[in-house]
């Protein structure tokens, strides 16, 4: 029953005589009233749709990688794979946080290594790979949306370390008509850098019937999981046409300076692990900037430094350093390149 | 597409078709109506007439001296069974008027003849305005006559009139614009009038063509009054979006739009001015959309301030469904109900009533960094590290980033992926913001 509580005044309104009311109960609603705070609509997001997507990308480059190299890959990735979600489970295990193995996020950082391995690369190694791509690439720093470098790159940049020989063994892709079985072949790029081979062809290296790790081949595969991101409105087309565009740019100045010594524009597109860092490593949400300036800066400088260490380092890995080292300075220039707030002039800009 | 917009914002699902081709119907007589003596934003009104005593339709109930006020009129006739403590559509309690009517109503405007617009006094103009008890119709109910008066050496040349209506389900202005267009274009001008502004520009967005038309027809002969088709998309209805879509002037972060010389209003408050001129008819009713997919009939209703949401939504069919979310306004800034015996305001564009199985929230996941938030705002905030910065509390790096520029669209916690809660915590950052400068300022 309805009971009339006298009260006194409410100071805050002053003269009126005020009695709390009777009507503060609802008259029994049939139905449960759910109270939050706005919006009260949101997109149908979720980080595992992202994640399922990406995965779902990179299977035109899985599958390609299979074709070329055979089940050798495929046996790398889901070694990759797998070992990359038992260390998330064992870490989220051993830190007591929520086990989150089936967002999918580990799933793609096993792929992404895998993606960058030779065909001929040794099971254990793999698993180490994976294990330093999770355990001190993701974990280490808090997990998922913590991490500072992409843990797929650095899984592969710690494998470069410790097994140098292993990394750049390369295999010529099983279509390659050879008398026996897994010839040891340089890629065109080591080719060009070691022996100064400019023979190279263009359409092959597109399609990926070259030397190289598995899912960097074929340009055409990659291409196509990419344009699937971007038409799922996952990726911003600025940082793999960024990233892609300086590339050609800048390698196109030294080729135009002297044809006979450097490459096409072409050729750096499509040769080594440009394709997948543009349109996979670059991409990475959590490594990249979040400002519009600040990806601008990122693929840009990314983009030439692959170039400068391609042309002028020791060993051709560009894309992977230049990745990695531009992730380090994705905080500053989270911090440095704000957005204009609306309305605000150039000058109070700080 | 093509039309003219601001920068970034959202599409999200408008579902404006349940309500959109529905005439406005006048709502019942409610029985009882409990009037709440703050609708307005600013200082709450002090209550004129005492309990037991006879009031009309349209009498003024209740008032205060203070410059940003409005007062509070009955809104049927009767007598006034209480004055107390009651709920309030935003959240709190807050002292109203309890009326039981007597079955009375009246005829506003009938055997009255049109004021010129031409002859009207600036200053007659914003005192009718006050006395009607007239606030914006849009939600904000910030009284309109306060806007009418800059301060010195601020001159208007411009009144926008704002019928972008962007919160999904609402279509009370949309209705009022296709149905009522001369009187939307009177109280146009009456307000251009009283602010001395020389151009007038009516924003609607395209998703609204009987609007457009209506209105269109309504302007043909006055070439100072120009349409603006806008892109439909949210939140175009924001004050400062709407001006930058409308004249392409940005109103600087803390300042308000008479500061670009722009003066802008609802739709619906410019009806009420031409109401409150021409037939001295006080704000006491409103438009009001009931939709949802938790609401049997969704409707374009007229209800009087006071009415009870439970009276309205009865008028509607009831509820569906077992577990339902009752908002008073849109799904992008409505405040949830914990009661359906909540009254409509003058401020309460719409009841929208969505079930739970369409807002189910989830645990939130850490950032991604996926800059959806940063991409969307339109106020060109970073709402990922706002959010993270009113959520510690750490004021001095949220107040950095502008985080008092946020206009609370919610456009962020929309679309973010790790369904983290960014504006609740942005409100956090900023009401700490303001209660450190008050203790700031009262050390001094």
């Amino acid at each position: 029953m309805d009971q009339k509580t006298t009260n006194t005044p409410d100071s805050a309104i002053g003269k009126p005589e005020v009695r709390e009311s009777a009507v503060a109960e609802a008259p029994a609603a049939a139905a449960k009233l759910i109270v939050s705070t706005s919006p009260h609509f949101m997109a149908e997001e979720s980080i595992p749709k992202i994640m399922h997507t990406v995965v779902m990308a990179l299977m035109p480059a899985t599958a390609a990688s299979v074709y070329f190299f055979g089940w050798r890959a495929l046996l790398l990735i889901i070694v990759c794979v797998a070992s990359c979600l038992a260390t998330e489970y064992a870490f989220q295990r051993i830190r007591r946080k929520p086990v989150k193995i089936h967002d999918g996020s580990a799933v793609i950082t096993g792929m992404l290594l895998a993606m960058t391995l030779p065909a001929g690369f040794p099971v254990y190694g793999a698993v180490l790979g994976s294990l330093f791509a999770i355990g001190v690439g993701k974990e280490l720093f808090g997990g998922l949306g913590y991490n500072i470098f992409n843990p797929a790159l650095l899984g592969r940049a710690f494998l470069m370390a410790t097994y140098p020989v292993l990394t750049t063994t390369w295999v010529e892709p099983r279509t390659v008509e050879k008398a026996v079985d897994a010839v040891t072949a340089a890629t065109p790029i080591g080719l060009w850098k070691f022996e100064g081979d400019m023979d190279f062809n263009l359409l092959d290296m597109f399609l990926g019937n070259t030397a190289g790790s598995l899912g960097e081949t074929s340009a055409l595969a990659i291409i196509i999981g990419g344009l699937y991101l971007r038409y799922k409105g996952y990726i911003n087309w600025k940082l793999p046409l960024g990233y892609l565009g300086t590339i050609a740019a800048f390698s196109a100045i030294f080729w135009l300076v002297d044809p006979a010594k450097y490459p096409n524009p072409l050729f750096h597109l499509f040769a080594g692990g440009a394709m997948l860092g543009a349109w996979f490593m670059v991409t990475d949400m959590v490594t990249s900037p979040t400002t519009s300036l600040g990806q601008w800066i990122f693929v840009i400088v990314a983009g030439i430094m692959a170039v400068v260490i391609r042309i002028f380092g020791g060993l051709p890995e560009g894309v992977m350093y230049s990745i990695l080292f531009m992730n380090a300075f994705v905080p500053l220039l989270n911090k440095h390149t704000r957005p204009r707030v609306f309305g605000a002039v150039k000058a109070g800009k700080g | 597409m093509g039309h003219r917009t601001f920068e970034r914002g959202i599409h999200p699902s408008y579902y404006k078709e349940l309500t959109s081709g529905k005439r406005v119907e006048p709502a019942a007589l409610p029985r009882t109506v409990v009037i709440p003596l703050q609708q307005h934003a600013g200082t709450p009104c002090e209550p004129l007439v005492k309990k037991g005593e006879s009031v009309q339709e349209g009498q003024k109930i209740a008032d205060v001296k203070a410059f940003v006020s409005a007062p509070v009129h009955a809104s049927i006739s009767g007598k006034v069974k209480d004055i107390e403590l009651a709920n309030h559509p935003n959240g709190y309690r807050c002292a109203s008027v309890i009326i039981e009517g007597d079955g009375l109503r009246r005829e506003w405007g009938t055997g009255t003849k049109g004021v010129d617009v031409g002859t009207l006094q600036p200053e007659a103009v914003r005192q009718a305005i006050r006395e009607a008890g007239i606030v914006g119709m849009g939600g904000a109910a910030f009284p309109s006559s306060v806007k009418l008066a800059p301060p010195k050496g601020r001159a208007v040349d411009t009144v926008i009139l704002n019928g972008c209506e962007c919160e999904p389900f609402l279509t009370a202005d949309h209705r009022i614009m296709a149905e009522e267009p001369e009187k939307v274009v009177w109280g146009l001008k009456a307000l251009m009038r009283a602010s001395g502004a020389s151009k007038g520009f009516i924003g609607i967005e395209e998703n609204k063509p009987d609007a457009i038309e209506a209105l269109a027809k309504a302007v043909s002969g006055s070439p100072e009054i120009k349409i603006i088709v806008l892109e439909a998309k949210y939140p175009q209805g924001a004050e400062k979006m709407l001006i930058s879509a409308a004249v392409g002037r940005k109103v600087p972060p803390g300042k308000l739009p008479f500061d670009v010389g722009v003066l802008v209003n609802n739709v619906g408050t410019a009806v009420a001015v031409f109401e409150a001129l021409n037939w001295g008819k006080p704000l006491f009713e409103r438009v009001v959309t009931i939709s949802g997919n938790g609401v049997r009939e969704p409707k374009n209703l007229k209800v009087r301030v006071g009415t009870l949401f439970e009276e309205v939504i009865a008028q509607c069919g009831g509820l569906v469904g077992k577990e339902l979310e009752v908002l008073n306004g849109g799904p992008m800034m409505g405040n949830s109900q914990s009661t359906l015996a909540v009254p409509v305001t003058k401020g309460t564009t719409g009841i929208t009533v969505i079930s739970a199985d369409e807002i189910r929230s989830k645990p939130y996941e850490p950032c991604i960094k996926c800059a959806s938030c940063v991409e969307v705002c339109p106020m060109g905030l970073m709402p990922y590290r706002l959010g993270d910065y009113g959520k510690l509390q750490m004021t001095a790096e949220f107040s950095a980033l502008d985080g008092l520029s946020c206009i609370e669209c919610g456009c962020c916690s929309y679309v973010c992926p790790a369904k983290r809660p960014l504006i609740q915590w942005i409100r956090v950052g900023k009401l700490r913001l303001r209660q450190e400068a008050r203790k700031a300022q009262g050390a001094k």
